[in-house]
């Protein structure tokens, strides 16, 4: 090369274009541990990976950062894909990231986990707020897709064990990004209109991206809002889903979810059947137990002999008259001694008796009694009161 | 009283009282035999839901207004 001078934009462009010339470096996986992670406003994520001895700069524009399926954090051990390029305004390289997977662990479980941690933090797996299922079930609301296996397994179930309940069917999809939106609203749409006494939610088995929306956390959310009981139905028994942790109740599969959603009818009647007969049987021992007392008064001297307890109520009845009328007569005589000594007080106070001794009560002639000579004035005509008759005289 | 619209649920749950009631003993015989009455009473209303029971199964989507619309499904594989 000649001794030419080179600008520094001149520099880092011919490294740029050495760089970008690269086969390897326009297609590189590399592993390594997140450091520094920043996320712009912009959308665009910002971070370092490292190992013991080294450090690469890297970034991740938002069209590659949206599709991430977990949450980068520092620390994480990850596998980044993407091409090396130069910054010329800075002199610097970096990994221009389109992917980024934790090593290790699929970037689902990954996610899986995460989501799993923060929503059990916030309560919305708590034991606390399950609510009980309804024994009897009238309407049972089925969020799932019209079209696949679980609501043919569900509604054979519900048919054969309690076909006195009518089956709501809310088809969703349950793939594909427009599921877990799709899900949620159908499980609030049920909510707001009161649609059921129970909800099964759920879908047929499938690989972990198949069953992905009911790791959403949309529905999630859904699912612990909900004021009907949700029973969540996903997969396989071995399948374990978010929804499955915010569920009132986990079923292993879709037709397990109907048995557990429902009474079994032919139980219900075996029930039925009981009751009657411990009715029955209730009724029968009460009975006995009344005929063995009527037994027993029987035995009874009265139920025994009603002559002889008649004969000896009445001679009990006499001798209460008998008491009674002495009592009577006694009071009675005892009346009659203090009506005549009474009798004979008032007689001896009476004023006629004393006139009869010759005594004479005067008056004057408007009727008052004269008691001393001054009440009389010469001349006043005065009334005598005899025993039987009066004398009329004036006053001299 | 188990006509036409009976809630299942508050059927059972009076036949359990009366049964349990019965087998207490503790009331009198004209008390029992009208509980008796009633708790078979209940028995038959249960017992004919279920015999009359037939399955309805519908596909319920949002009408225009918002509110739900019921179709038919057919629940055949």
């Amino acid at each position: 090369m000649d001794e030419r001078v080179l600008s520094v934009s001149e520099l880092n462009n011919y490294i740029k274009n050495v760089v970008d010339a690269d086969p390897v470096l326009a297609e590189v996986y590399v592993r390594g541990e997140l450091s520094n992670y920043k996320v712009y406003p912009s959308g665009h994520h910002y971070f370092s990976m490292k190992d013991e001895t080294g450090a690469l700069r890297c970034v991740m524009f938002r069209g590659s950062a949206v599709r991430l399926r977990f949450r980068p954090e520092n620390g994480m051990k990850v596998i980044a894909f993407g091409r090396v390029a130069v910054y010329p305004r800075d002199g610097v390289y970096q990994l221009y990231v389109n992917a980024l997977t934790p090593d290790g662990v699929g970037d689902l479980q990954m996610a899986f986990e995460q989501l799993k941690e923060k929503l059990y933090a916030e309560g919305l797996f708590d034991a606390a707020h399950k609510k009980p299922l309804p024994r009897y079930p009238m309407r049972i609301a089925v969020v799932t897709s019209s079209a696949g296996a679980a609501v043919h397994d569900i509604i054979r179930v519900l048919r054969k064990r309690w076909p006195a309940a009518k089956v709501l069917l809310l088809p969703v999809r349950v793939q594909g990004a427009e599921a877990p939106p799709e899900i949620a609203g159908a499980i609030r749409y049920a909510n707001e209109h009161r649609l059921a006494d129970v909800m099964i939610v759920g879908r047929g088995g499938g690989s972990m991206e198949d069953l992905w929306c009911f790791n959403d956390e949309r529905v999630a959310r859904a699912i612990y809002a909900s004021e009907i009981p949700v029973i969540s139905a996903v997969g396989h028994e071995p399948d374990v889903t978010i929804a499955d942790f915010a569920a009132d109740l986990r079923a292993a599969t879709p037709s397990n979810g109907a048995e557990l959603c429902v009474p079994d009818q032919a139980e219900l009647r075996e029930y039925l059947d009981s009751m009657e007969i411990r009715a029955g049987q209730a009724l029968k021992k009460s009975i006995a137990a009344r005929r063995e007392k009527l037994a027993q008064l029987a035995g009874r001297r009265a139920m025994q002999s009603p002559a002889n307890y008649i004969g000896d109520r009445r001679a009990q009845l006499d001798a209460l008259t008998a008491r009674l009328g002495a009592g009577e007569r006694q009071s009675v005589m005892k009346a009659k001694e203090r009506y005549a000594a009474l009798a004979g007080k008032l007689d001896a106070m009476s004023p006629l008796k004393v006139l009869g001794r010759g005594y004479a009560i005067a008056r004057k002639a408007d009727g008052t009694v004269i008691r001393r000579a001054a009440d009389v004035t010469k001349g006043d005509k005065l009334t005598v009161r005899l025993r039987n008759d009066e004398l009329i005289c004036t006053a001299d | 009283m188990a006509e036409k619209k009976m809630d299942f649920e508050s059927a059972m749950a009076r036949l359990e009282e009366i049964v349990k009631t019965l087998e207490r003993g503790e009331s009198s015989l004209e008390e029992s035999l009208t509980l008796f009455e009633e708790g078979t009473g209940l028995i038959k209303a249960c017992g004919k839901l279920l015999d009359e029971a037939e399955q309805k199964v519908v596909k319920l989507q949002k009408g225009p207004d918002g509110e739900p619309v019921e179709s038919g499904f057919i629940a055949e594989e």
